[in-house]
C-alpha cells in the first residue's frame, strides 16, 4: 500500500470528499478533514487582502514622498495588513488547516475530541473575518495592528472599537482550536501511541495550543478594555485621567509576544516532518525537538516587554526581559542544530516539500539571529521602530511559518486532495518564492540600520533610501508571483492532477496509510502502533526501489 | 505521562445510548469532557486574571484613592453575596451528588436551589448597582467623586479620576462575573430541564459535572473579588 | 467525576462549607481591623485557602486519578502568577534611581 507506484482506481473509492455533497453537508459538517478545507479557502482569502495591503504599502514605498497614498491612509494599510495577515492569515493557518487534518490522522483518532466546537471554531472566525471586513470597508483603522494607546482610545478617528472586536471574536476561533488539540491528543491516541512515539508535528502543535490557550484570553480581555475606554471614556489607560498606557502595552504583549510562537512552532512541526521524511532518516534528538517546543512554548510568555523597552519600562525590568529574551533563543537552536544533524548523512531529496524546508532553516536561523541583536538594549535603542525590526520579524513570519505552511501544503496535498501536484511548478515556485522573499526583506535590514523608520509613508528627508525601497518592492513582485502560483497549480490538481497512490513520498505516519484521500472516519480498522516513530530505515527496507515521485 | 486513553479493539459492552461515535468508551469520553472544561476554565482564570493585573497595578499605584472608593461601596452586601455564592456550590455539589446515588429528588431539588441562590446573587448586585448609579460613581459623563476623604487621612480628598479608575475596574470585573453568573443560569436551567426528562442517571451524569465545574469556578472569582474590591482599606 | 465516591461525601461538603462560611465572616471581620500592610496578606490568605478547598473537594481535584488536571492547575496559575509579577516589578523598580 506504500508503494511509490501510481495506482489509476478505476471507480472512485468514497472518501471525505465525496461522501456527501451540497453547501449543507459542508457548512454544518463536523468532519475535521472538512473544517480543515473550510479554513483552508477562509484563510486564503484573508491572505490575499493582507497582501494586496503589502502591495499598496510596497507602491507608496517606491518614491520618497506620499504621492500615492494620503498619510492618514498609509496608516491604515500598514495597520490592517498587519491586523488580517496576524490575526486572519498566520496564526489560524497551520494549526487550522494541517493540523486540523492531520492531528486526529496522526495519532489514529476517528475525529477531533469535540468536532462540534471544532465547527464552532469556524464560524467564530468567519464572523471575526467578517466583522473585519466590514470595518475595513467602512473606514477602515490606523492605530497599527498594536492598538497602542491613548491614540486608538482617545484620539483615533478610525473603526478602533469593530477591529477590536472582531479580533476578539477571532480570538476565541484559536482558543477553542487549542483547546481541541490539547484534549485530543491526552484522550484519543491509539492504542500504542505512546507519547514518545507521537510525530514532533503533534508536539509542535500540543505546544501551539498551550500558547493559545493561555495567552488569547488576555488580548480578549485588554480589547475589551480599549473597546470601553473608548466607548465612556474611562481612563484605564489614559494619562490625562491618571491611567498608563504601558499597562495596555504590558496586557496587550503577554499575548502578541507567545502569539509568534503560535505562528511559527506548527511551522517548526512541518520541517520536522518534511526533512524526516525527504532525508530518509529518524530525526535526530526526538525528545530535544520534542521538549524544545514545550520549553519555546513557556519562556515565550516570559519575555513580552522586549517589545516595550523604549516605552518607559524601569531599567531593571528591561534588563531582566532582556536576559529572558537570549534565553528563549536557545530551544529554537536546538531545533536548527537537530535538523542539520537529520540532514547529516542523509539520503536527501530535493523535491519541493524540502525546498520549502530548507528555504525554512536558512531564513528563520537568519530572523532569529537578528530577534538576538534586537534582545541587546544597546542595540535596540538604535533599531527599535525601524525596518530592521520589520525585516526581523518578516524572516521569522514569512521566510520561515509562511514556508512552513507552503512546504506543509505540498507534502500533504496528495492526501488531503487525493492528487499529486505538479513537481516541477512546484521546485519553480519554491524557487522564486525563496529569491522574491530575499529580495523583498534583505534590503529593509540595510534601511532599518541606516535609521529609515517604519510606519512612514514619507521618507523625503532621506532620499537615498529610495535604492533599497525600489530593490523592496521588486522583490515583492517576485514574491506575489511565486505565491499565485501554488494557488494556481493546487487548483489545476484537483481536476487534472494524477491520482494520488496512499502514500506517494514512502512517508513515515499514521496519514499514510489511509487511503488518498481519507475516508470520513479515517480508518478502516483502529490502529495498534508497534513502531517508533520515523521509522525510514523500515520503510525503505520493505520497499527497494527508491521513492519516485511522479508529477 | 499516564493518563486514560482507551486500549482495546472490542468491547462487548453494549453501546451507550450517549456514547458519541468518535469515543470508543464512555469512560474515555467522560474523562475528554472533563478536561476539555478544565483547560476552558484555565482560559477563563487568564481572562480574568489581565483584570486582576490592571487592578493590582493600580491599587498599588493610587492606594490611598482606591480605599476612599472602595469604602463607598457597601462590605455587607459583598460579604452576603460571598455568603449566598457559597451555599449555591453546596448545592451544586449535592445536586451532582444525587445524580451519583440516583436520588433524583435530591439532584432535581439541589439544581432549583442553586438556581435561587445563583438569582439572589444577581439581585443583590443590582441593588449595589443602583446604589452606585444614584452616588453618581458609574464612570462615564456624570461621574462625581468630590471632597471624599482618603480612609486614615481626614484631611485629604481622593483624586476623582483615580477613583474613576477604581470604579471603571469595579464595573467591568463585577459585571464581567455577573455575566458569567448569568449564562450559568441558563447553564443550569438546561441541565435542570434535561434531569427532569430523566436523562442523568448514576451511569451519566457528565453534563452535570461540567456544569458544576463552571459555577464553582465563577464562585472562586468572586471568592477573591470580594476582599480585592470591598475590603481595601476598612480601618481608618 | 466517574468517580463512586467515598464513603460519606456529604460530611466532607458539609465541612467545606461550613469553613467556607467561616473564612468569609473571619475576612469580613479582620478587614475592620488595622493590620497595617497585613490585612491584605491575610485576606488573601484566607481567598486562596477558600479557593483551593472549593477546587480540591467541590470540583473533586483531589480525587482526580491523574496527574494531568492538577498540572492544568497548577500550569495556569503559574502563568498568571508570570503576568502579575512581572508586570508589578516594572512598576516597582520604576522609581528605583
Amino acid at each position: 500500500m506504500s508503494m511509490a507506484t501510481t495506482t489509476v482506481q478505476p471507480v472512485e473509492r468514497e472518501n471525505y470528499l465525496n461522501k456527501e455533497y451540497g453547501v449543507g453537508s459542508w457548512l454544518l459538517t463536523t468532519d475535521h478533514k472538512r473544517i480543515a478545507l473550510l479554513y483552508l479557502i477562509s484563510i486564503t482569502f484573508f491572505f490575499f487582502i493582507g497582501g494586496f495591503f503589502a502591495l499598496l504599502i510596497r507602491l507608496e514605498l517606491l518614491t520618497p514622498a506620499s504621492d500615492l497614498v494620503q498619510p492618514d491612509t498609509y496608516n491604515k494599510l500598514f495597520t490592517m495588513h498587519g491586523q488580517v495577515m496576524v490575526f486572519f492569515f498566520l496564526i489560524p493557518s497551520i494549526p487550522a488547516v494541517l493540523g486540523n487534518f492531520l492531528v486526529p490522522l496522526m495519532i489514529g483518532a476517528k475525529d477531533l475530541a469535540f468536532p462540534r466546537v471544532n465547527l464552532l471554531s469556524w464560524y467564530l472566525y468567519i464572523i471575526g473575518g467578517v466583522m473585519m471586513l466590514h470595518c475595513m470597508l467602512t473606514g477602515g483603522v490606523d492605530t497599527g495592528w498594536t492598538f497602542y494607546t491613548p491614540f486608538s482610545t482617545a484620539f483615533s478617528n478610525t473603526k478602533v472599537i469593530e477591529a477590536g472586536l472582531a479580533i476578539f471574536v477571532a480570538g476565541f476561533s484559536s482558543i477553542l482550536t487549542g483547546l481541541n488539540f490539547v484534549v485530543t491528543i491526552h484522550r484519543m491516541r491509539a492504542p500504542g501511541m505512546t507519547w514518545s512515539r507521537l510525530p514532533l508535528f503533534i508536539w509542535a502543535h500540543y505546544a501551539t495550543s498551550i500558547i493559545q490557550i493561555l495567552g488569547t484570553p488576555v488580548i480578549a480581555i485588554t480589547l475589551v478594555l480599549v473597546v470601553a475606554e473608548r466607548a465612556l471614556h474611562l481612563g484605564i489607560f489614559d494619562p490625562k485621567l491618571g491611567g498608563d498606557p504601558l499597562l495596555f502595552q504590558h496586557l496587550f504583549w503577554f499575548y502578541s509576544h507567545p502569539a509568534v510562537y503560535i505562528m511559527i512552532l506548527p511551522s517548526m512541526g512541518v520541517v520536522t516532518e518534511i526533512i524526516a521524511c525527504f532525508a530518509r532518516k529518524r530525526i535526530f534528538g526526538y525528545s530535544f525537538i520534542a521538549l524544545s517546543s514545550i520549553a519555546i512554548a513557556v519562556f515565550g510568555f516570559l519575555v513580552w516587554a522586549h517589545h516595550m523597552f523604549v516605552a518607559g519600562i524601569s531599567v531593571y525590568a528591561a534588563l531582566v526581559f532582556s536576559l529572558l529574551s537570549y534565553a528563549v533563543a536557545v530551544p529554537s537552536a536546538v531545533k536548527v542544530f537537530n535538523w542539520t544533524a537529520t540532514l547529516y548523512k542523509g539520503s536527501i531529496h530535493y523535491d519541493a516539500p524540502m525546498l520549502y524546508a530548507f528555504g525554512f532553516i536558512g531564513l528563520f536561523t537568519m530572523g532569529g539571529l537578528t530577534g538576538l541583536f534586537l534582545a541587546a538594549l544597546g542595540i535596540d535603542v538604535h533599531v527599535t521602530d525601524t525596518y530592521f525590526v520589520i525585516a526581523h520579524f518578516h524572516y521569522i513570519m514569512v521566510g520561515g511559518a509562511l514556508m512552513g505552511y507552503l512546504g506543509g501544503m505540498h507534502f500533504w496535498w496528495p492526501k488531503i486532495s487525493g492528487k499529486l501536484y505538479p513537481e516541477g511548478w512546484a521546485r519553480l515556485a519554491a524557487l522564486i518564492v525563496f529569491i522574491g522573499f530575499n529580495l523583498t526583506f534583505f534590503p529593509q535590514f540595510v534601511l532599518g540600520y541606516l535609521g529609515m523608520p517604519r510606519r512612514y509613508a514619507d521618507y523625503s528627508h532621506m532620499p537615498e533610501f529610495q535604492v533599497l525601497n525600489v530593490l523592496s518592492t521588486a522583490g515583492a513582485t517576485v514574491l506575489g508571483v511565486g505565491y499565485l502560483l501554488p494557488m494556481l497549480y493546487f487548483l489545476w490538481s484537483m481536476r487534472y492532477g494524477k491520482p494520488a497512490p496512499d502514500n506517494p513520498w514512502n512517508a513515515a505516519g499514521l496519514e499514510w496509510m489511509t487511503s488518498s484521500p481519507p475516508t470520513t472516519f479515517n480508518f478502516e480498522k483502529e490502529p495498534i502502533v508497534t513502531w517508533e516513530a520515523y521509522n525510514y530505515d523500515e520503510l525503505d527496507r520493505a520497499h527497494k526501489e527508491e521513492v519516485k515521485v511522479v508529477g | 505521562m499516564s493518563d486514560s486513553t482507551v486500549v482495546g479493539l472490542h468491547h462487548e459492552e453494549q453501546h451507550h445510548p450517549e456514547l458519541l461515535h468518535h469515543f470508543a468508551e464512555p469512560q474515555q469520553q467522560r474523562d475528554a469532557a472533563s478536561l476539555g472544561m478544565w483547560i476552558f476554565l484555565a482560559t477563563e482564570v487568564m481572562f480574568f486574571g489581565g483584570l486582576f493585573c490592571a487592578y493590582l497595578i493600580y491599587r498599588r499605584l493610587y492606594f490611598g484613592d482606591f480605599g476612599a472608593a472602595s469604602s463607598s461601596i457597601k462590605a455587607g452586601l459583598g460579604a452576603a453575596n460571598t455568603a449566598v455564592l457559597i451555599c449555591s456550590s453546596l448545592t451544586v455539589v449535592l445536586a451532582i451528588w444525587g445524580a451519583q446515588i440516583g436520588r433524583r429528588s435530591l439532584m432535581i431539588g439541589s439544581l432549583v436551589l442553586t438556581m435561587l441562590f445563583g438569582l439572589t446573587f444577581l439581585g443583590i448586585k443590582g441593588v449595589e448597582y443602583k446604589e452606585k448609579f444614584d452616588e453618581h460613581h458609574v464612570p462615564g459623563a456624570s461621574f462625581s467623586f468630590d471632597h471624599v476623604p482618603i480612609p486614615g487621612h481626614p484631611d485629604q480628598y481622593a483624586n476623582p479620576r483615580h477613583a474613576q479608575i477604581f470604579f471603571s475596574l469595579y464595573f467591568i470585573m463585577t459585571g464581567l462575573h455577573a455575566l458569567h453568573m448569568i449564562i450559568g443560569l441558563g447553564l443550569f436551567a438546561w441541565l435542570l430541564f434535561m434531569a427532569r426528562k430523566g436523562r442523568f442517571t448514576p451511569e451519566y451524569y457528565t453534563p452535570l459535572d461540567v456544569g458544576g465545574l463552571y459555577w464553582h469556578f465563577v464562585d472562586i472569582v468572586w471568592i477573591y473579588l470580594f476582599p480585592l474590591l470591598y475590603l481595601i482599606d476598612r480601618h481608618p | 467525576m466517574s468517580e463512586h465516591s467515598k464513603s460519606s461525601p456529604l460530611k466532607t461538603y458539609l465541612a467545606v462549607w461550613g469553613s467556607l462560611l467561616l473564612g468569609t465572616f473571619i475576612t469580613y471581620k479582620v478587614a475592620f481591623i488595622d493590620l497595617g500592610r497585613f490585612n491584605a496578606a491575610v485576606a488573601l490568605t484566607i481567598a486562596t485557602i477558600k479557593a483551593l478547598i472549593v477546587a480540591l473537594f467541590f470540583m473533586h481535584l483531589r480525587h482526580a486519578h491523574e496527574k494531568l488536571l492538577k498540572l492544568v492547575v497548577i500550569s495556569t496559575i503559574f502563568f498568571l502568577f508570570i503576568l502579575l509579577v512581572l508586570s508589578m516589578a516594572d512598576y516597582g523598580t520604576r522609581t528605583w534611581s
